[in-house]
């Protein structure tokens, strides 16, 4: 809140971009303190975040330990330190993969419609009324647990948005002038497609990404809440959740503060979509 | 009347989705590793017992016949017998799709009851600071893992207050209710966070819609505006978008449904994945998609009956 206000009273001036820039701004903040975090947790956490001190077990938060430790006296600040490199890491490459391919799909289906488009808007149908979960758990179980699978996973579903999003933009720019232009100068359907087409179109396709990340990142929590995904005893916010569940009665502060750090790097993506969309005047 | 045809050919268009959806929960119920029979029997198995028990629920014939008699089985209404529990999976089905039902429904309902009048605020009093707190609450709101927020609410309303049941679902009625209380407020605070968010927006573009102008130049009073003309018309992407995320909120309940230890269909799914349960599996899969088609389906049929210039 801090932070807003400052940031309120030094951009207050500029009406025009007023609206935009506070979550721009409080986004990128968010998301810059939690990569720095996950960069440089060798330095930041003053325990290794899996090491067990019987001495220590379910200790409250005091000086010692800030957020206190769980049943295997393993430091809570430590653990949440190190698992901002693993929920980063879900985020990211749990959009990116689909972001490729959705981008690629949404294009070829836009750019040549006819037959090919009706195709692929089919199975966008099917993958959008696909039971999400279903497809998830079976390939988890294909594949076996772990990271890589979940990935596959999202790559699976999360590519129909970005193909919508896409394709959408490209039936009204493959008619605009400059594609026009860049047809009639014999340039290839590749050439055309992604450096004069994609360019123009790819703006949406960036600022839903970012919300797309929030989503991926509760999933892969979940995931790895119910066991399917980051294993013990690697520090992992929904492996954290899951291992406190137990001992919610007696140590409040092994769920809570794990679940507050996916709500706050949640919200940096949150704000920096909404800073993104009403910078760059793209409405989601 | 003519607004109304898309409710004929519509079915006929969904057939191809819902195939669809049949043939890759098939093969993938079928990729996975393992043999269901083998895992079912364990060290009792011997080579005959297995033969007779994989002609028995008909695992022996080719993956064509199993699916061809899958298919049937859906048409004739029946969905095949449960290799686990050795009872017909209908019946399975019938009696876990009820706490599903109430928990999607319920949270569906206490959502817009939190997003509709929250969003009103915030777009009537634009720009002013309690508009601010409704968007910072519902950008946060995005971002809680529900499984988090149902510990927490856990902690809070059960174990602190003492208030409502831990876990499980109850045999009476009002019993039912008790404990699909928390479950209901974890994933309506979530979903009135995006649906929030979502009206607030249509609500402020439709404030300034010819026809509000139009009402408003008729002399009729602000609020009756607001209630008659811009909220139905408000309420349109809110709908469409409660319905396109109606297959994430089914999913989303299986979690839900494995923190509060709730008997639904989630429970039976997660299951019948890890024995390997095919014929629970693939109905199901069918039972969701067919849900999230026919929801879709509906929001179409109310799109068109709110707003009369919608043609499908």
């Amino acid at each position: 809140m801090i932070l807003a206000r400052s940031a309120n009273a030094r951009l207050g001036w500029r009406l025009k971009f007023d609206s935009g820039m506070v979550p721009l701004a409080m986004g990128i903040t968010i998301l810059g303190s939690w990569l720095l975090i996950a960069i440089f947790a060798p330095l930041l956490a003053p325990y290794d975040p899996i090491l067990q001190d019987a001495a220590v077990r379910l200790k409250p938060p005091s000086m010692a330990h800030p957020f206190g430790t769980d049943n295997f006296g393993r430091d809570i600040l430590s653990r949440v330190i190190w698992g901002a490199r693993i929920d980063l890491q879900i985020a990211t490459f749990g959009v990116v993969f689909a972001f490729v391919i959705g981008t690629i799909v949404g294009s070829i289906a836009g750019y040549f419609g006819g037959w090919i488009d009706i195709m692929f808007m089919r199975l966008i149908d099917i993958v959008l009324a696909f039971p999400f979960l279903v497809l998830m758990l079976t390939i988890i179980v294909i594949l076996g647990p772990g990271l890589g699978s979940f990935y596959v996973a999202m790559a699976l579903v999360g590519w129909v948005s970005y193909a919508r999003l896409i394709r959408a933009q490209f039936l009204v720019l493959k008619n605009a002038d400059f594609a026009v232009a860049a047809v009639s100068l014999g340039y290839s359907h590749t050439r055309v497609m992604f450096r004069h087409l994609l360019p123009n179109a790819i703006l949406s396709s960036i600022v839903f990404s970012m919300s797309d990340a929030v989503l991926v990142l509760l999933n892969g929590a979940a995931i790895s809440y119910l066991g399917l995904g980051v294993q013990p005893p690697t520090a992992e916010w929904g492996i954290m959740i899951a291992e406190g569940q137990g001992f919610i009665t007696i140590g409040w502060w092994i769920t809570t503060f794990p679940g507050i750090a996916i709500v706050v790097l949640a919200m940096g993506f949150s704000m920096l979509a909404d800073g993104l969309g009403e910078v760059l005047g793209v409405r989601e | 009347m003519h607004r109304y045809r898309f409710i004929l050919y519509r079915p006929i268009q969904l057939l191809p989705v819902l195939i669809g959806i049949s043939v890759i929960t098939f093969i993938l119920v079928r990729s996975i590793p393992g043999d269901p029979v083998r895992a079912l029997l364990g060290a009792r198995g011997t080579p005959e017992s297995i033969l007779r028990i994989r002609a028995q629920f008909g695992l022996d014939e080719s993956l064509w016949t199993q699916y061809f008699y899958f298919v049937k089985n859906l048409f004739h209404g029946e969905m095949g017998k449960s290799i686990l529990y050795k009872v017909d999976v209908l019946k399975l089905v019938s009696t876990r799709i009820e706490p599903t039902i109430i928990l999607v429904g319920g949270s569906v309902l206490l959502a817009l009851l939190i997003a509709v009048p929250l969003a009103s605020i915030a777009a009537k009093y634009r720009g002013r600071p309690v508009d601010h707190i409704i968007r910072m609450l519902s950008t946060a709101g995005l971002g809680f893992p529900a499984f988090w927020l149902a510990i927490m609410l856990i902690l809070l309303f059960s174990v602190q207050l003492d208030l409502f049941p831990v876990a499980g679902y109850g045999k009476t009625f009002s019993e039912k209710l008790h404990h699909m209380i928390l479950p209901w407020l974890t994933v309506a605070l979530a979903l009135s966070a995006v649906l929030t968010r979502n009206l607030r927006a249509s609500i402020l573009a439709e404030l300034h819609s010819d026809q509000a102008t139009a009402a408003r130049a008729r002399g009729l009073p602000e609020n009756v505006v607001f209630w008659r003309h811009v909220m139905p018309n408000s309420l349109i992407p809110t709908i469409n978008l409660l319905a396109v995320n109606i297959g994430w909120l089914i999913s989303g309940t299986v979690v839900i449904e494995s923190v509060f230890a709730i008997p639904g269909m989630g429970q039976l799914l997660v299951r019948g994945i890890f024995t390997r349960d095919y014929m629970v599996v693939q109905s199901v899969a069918m039972t969701f998609a067919c849900a999230t088609v026919f929801v879709n389906f509906m929001a179409d049929v109310l799109t068109v009956t709110i707003d009369p210039r919608v043609k499908l």
